[in-house]
């Protein structure tokens, strides 16, 4: 049971140059995305967010069926579809087929997937060269740091920690101007690029009836990192996948939109196995990796299942009042933000981090942009339930629980209520009409503490409303 | 003559009574007959939102028992209303003597504002307030019971009052409950957020229809000095 990184997220809201970067990035992703969902712009997104709901909600109740389909339909494009249980069965795959293929370099394209299982630092341990292509993942990787934001790796860089660490890492003059950073990037890749043996991306859908592997990005460096190297690898969490190529009408539509604020990204590639004869590009053997780790076990709860729609937008991160405040990196794992808040507890279990589903207040401003309606608040309530269950079973917050216990005991009892309260108010001490800036030792309850450390206490008045009203009523009766 | 039940809710009762009194002033005025069940308490979020099913289903029972009968039941607070209107469902949804009762009950919750613009469908209620204000969209109120235009709509005919909307109209206060208390740090960062959107509004009021975003407001405002005033909306309304 890891504790609420208190410190790291002290600093984090010290930080104000940190805090700025996080509050402005996000806001120009909402006011983006704000933009790109008017009814001007777009005819009925609220309808696509439904469909795209309903559409995922029948692929993962028949995970089974379509992910069999999808096999079918690789394998008879030439693709060999690599099953793997957990991270490590996927990383041992990468690793055994780099040494069988003679791999030196690889090249990556953005993909959480792979970031969930540290699939850099295996390769790097296993002294074969891989690099980051897309342009926050490349910067991240020179910084050692995992990414930020589900979307926007490296959010809480400004241009001028970017020209930091490019002069001090690449070598190069200091720029300062983004597009000339992008140059300074664009020159190292292209050659890696071009020398890469081996080409690893992720996968933004996974389509049942044609077998495609569809990929969206800006930079064009997942469609080069797809089709110049010689084998490419599509690693993807099972739970990807769509039934048909029409649905991708709904995702595409609302996907870009979530995320950016694009109608479409740039680029959208269409990945169907090994190039064929006849075809002039494309990698000569194709692997699709698909991975578990966890993923089938949410399956079995009917309410949470909805975890497993999500297709990594972003969009609940930008407009998440908790995220913009704490950043990406105080969360225990690569997925941060409300997504995360939900998925990892039910990947890792309850009780490693129990602190992060009430790291919420409840504002459900999340669910309210969530492109396929993953009803977040909701499964951070039913998670909040299990990890009380579940530590009650442990031995541990018993002083929570014996608190809420006497709660209960207490509102069930209007008569004990009342005086209980009117106990309360009588040991309070000062003034009636001044907010309370501390209070004696005896009653700063930790709760109370925590109040304390932020604003100042309202006073309990002399009279409750139940008495104020008695008294009222009285009065009428007298007339 | 009609009638409504209030359900006033324990931070009204015990920190803030006099929201209750206007609420009722304001329902006295439209002609209703107030009915006020004494074994009311609370709804039992705090319970339920921490993870305290059943410690929050005891207390929802209290509330079905106290609350029997057949008036709309007038709540001001959109985070309760919610709780009662929405949530009780989960609480008992195995259990289907309860559900019954739970429906029967639910049906008849309203947050204040609402039912002054849904059910009385009255907007002009005669008040007075000479200020500056802006309003607070309370997240359980929007979000759950989608309430948005309808305070907009009761401020707009209060006599001397200007609105002027706020650009983070929307965003959580982050109060939440014990959120508020377990990180203390994010929460008030989150109040922070909100304040300076509120100050560059240049309003004097904050209304919201929530005492407990306000009891938030409220303690950073009393803490910083800040040149702000909250006030619920019954308490606009009420005032002549």
């Amino acid at each position: 049971m890891n504790p609420i990184p208190v410190d790291a997220i002290k600093n984090t809201l010290a930080d104000a140059r940190l805090q700025n970067a996080i509050y402005s990035s996000t806001a120009r992703l909402m006011d983006k995305r704000a933009h790109a969902i008017e009814p001007g712009a777009i005819d009925d997104f609220q309808g696509l967010r439904t469909q795209a709901n309903a559409i995922k909600r029948h692929a993962i109740d028949n995970l089974d069926y379509y992910l069999e389909e999808l096999e079918r339909n690789v394998m008879a494009r030439g693709g060999k579809v690599v099953w793997c249980r957990d991270a490590g069965e996927a990383v041992q795959f990468v690793l055994q087929l780099s040494r069988e293929k003679g791999v030196k370099r690889i090249v990556k394209s953005k993909s959480m997937t792979t970031e969930e299982i540290d699939l850099n630092e295996h390769l790097e341990h296993a002294q074969i060269e891989v690099v980051e292509t897309d342009l926050g993942e490349y910067i991240l990787q020179l910084a050692h740091e995992k990414p930020y934001h589900i979307v926007a790796p490296a959010l809480h860089k400004t241009r001028y920690d970017v020209a930091d660490l490019f002069t001090e890492t690449l070598k190069v003059e200091r720029v300062e101007e983004p597009e000339q950073q992008t140059q300074v990037a664009r020159r190292v890749l292209r050659e890696k690029f071009i020398t890469a043996d081996l080409g690893i991306t992720g996968a933004n859908f996974l389509v049942a009836d044609s077998g495609a592997i569809v990929l969206v990005e800006n930079e064009g460096n997942a469609r080069l990192s797809s089709s110049a190297p010689r084998i490419q690898i599509a690693i993807a969490g099972l739970e990807k996948i769509i039934p048909r190529a029409q649905d991708l009408a709904t995702f595409l539509k609302v996907l870009g939109r979530s995320a950016t604020g694009q109608p479409l990204t740039v680029y959208t590639s269409f990945l169907s196995g090994p190039r064929r004869g006849g075809e002039i590009d494309g990698p000569e053997e194709f692997y699709l990796v698909l991975m578990d780790n966890g993923r089938t076990r949410l399956l079995a709860d009917e309410g949470k299942r909805q975890s497993l729609y999500c297709i990594r937008c972003g969009a609940c991160l930008n407009h998440c009042p908790v995220y913009r405040k704490i950043g990406g990196h105080n969360y225990p794992w690569v997925y941060s933000g409300p997504i995360g808040a939900i998925i990892s507890p039910q990947f890792h279990g309850v009780t490693q981090d129990p602190w992060l589903p009430f790291a919420s207040s409840l504002c459900g401003a999340c669910a309210e942009v969530c492109p396929v309606k993953i009803d977040i608040p909701q499964v951070l309530l039913d998670l909040r339930s299990d990890i009380t269950q579940a530590k009650r079973k442990e031995g541990a917050g018993k002083w929570e629980h014996r608190g809420f216990r006497l709660f209960s005991y207490v509102m069930r009892r209007p008569k004990l209520y009342e005086m209980a309260s009117a106990m309360a108010a009588s040991v309070f001490p000062g003034s009636r009409d001044k907010w309370l800036r501390t209070l004696p030792r005896l009653l700063r309850l930790p709760p109370i503490a925590g109040w304390l450390s932020q604003r100042d206490l309202p006073p309990p008045p002399e009279r409750s409303f139940r008495s104020l009203w008695r008294e009222r009523q009285r009065a009428k009766g007298g007339n | 003559m009609l009638r409504v039940t209030l359900f006033v809710t324990c931070i009204v009762d015990q920190l803030f009574p006099k929201v209750g009194l206007a609420m009722a002033d304001v329902l006295e005025r439209l002609g209703y007959q107030i009915d006020f069940p004494e074994a009311q308490t609370c709804c039992g979020q705090p319970a339920f939102n921490s993870g305290f099913r059943d410690e929050a289903r005891g207390v929802a029972r209290h509330f079905l028992d106290t609350f029997e009968g057949d008036a709309p039941i007038v709540v001001p607070s959109g985070s309760c209303s919610a709780m009662c209107g929405h949530h009780y469902a989960e609480l008992f949804q195995d259990d289907p003597a309860q559900m019954a009762r739970v429906k029967a009950v639910s049906s008849r919750v309203y947050e204040f504002s609402r039912f002054l613009t849904d059910v009385a469908r009255v907007d002009d209620l005669g008040a007075s307030f000479p200020h500056t204000v802006t309003y607070h969209d309370s997240c359980h109120a929007l979000r759950e019971l989608k309430i948005k235009a309808g305070p907009r709509q009761l401020l707009s005919k209060v006599r001397g009052l200007t609105l002027k909307e706020m650009d983070a109209a929307e965003e959580c206060c982050g109060f939440g409950g014990t959120f508020s208390v377990k990180f203390p740090g994010v929460s008030g960062g989150m109040a922070q957020t909100k304040l300076d959107s509120i100050l560059r509004t240049g309003a004097s009021h904050i209304v919201s229809i929530d005492s407990s975003c306000l009891m938030q407001l409220q303690g950073v405002i009393s803490r910083q000095g800040l040149p702000l005033q909250t006030v619920h909306l019954a308490e606009v309304l009420a005032s002549r």
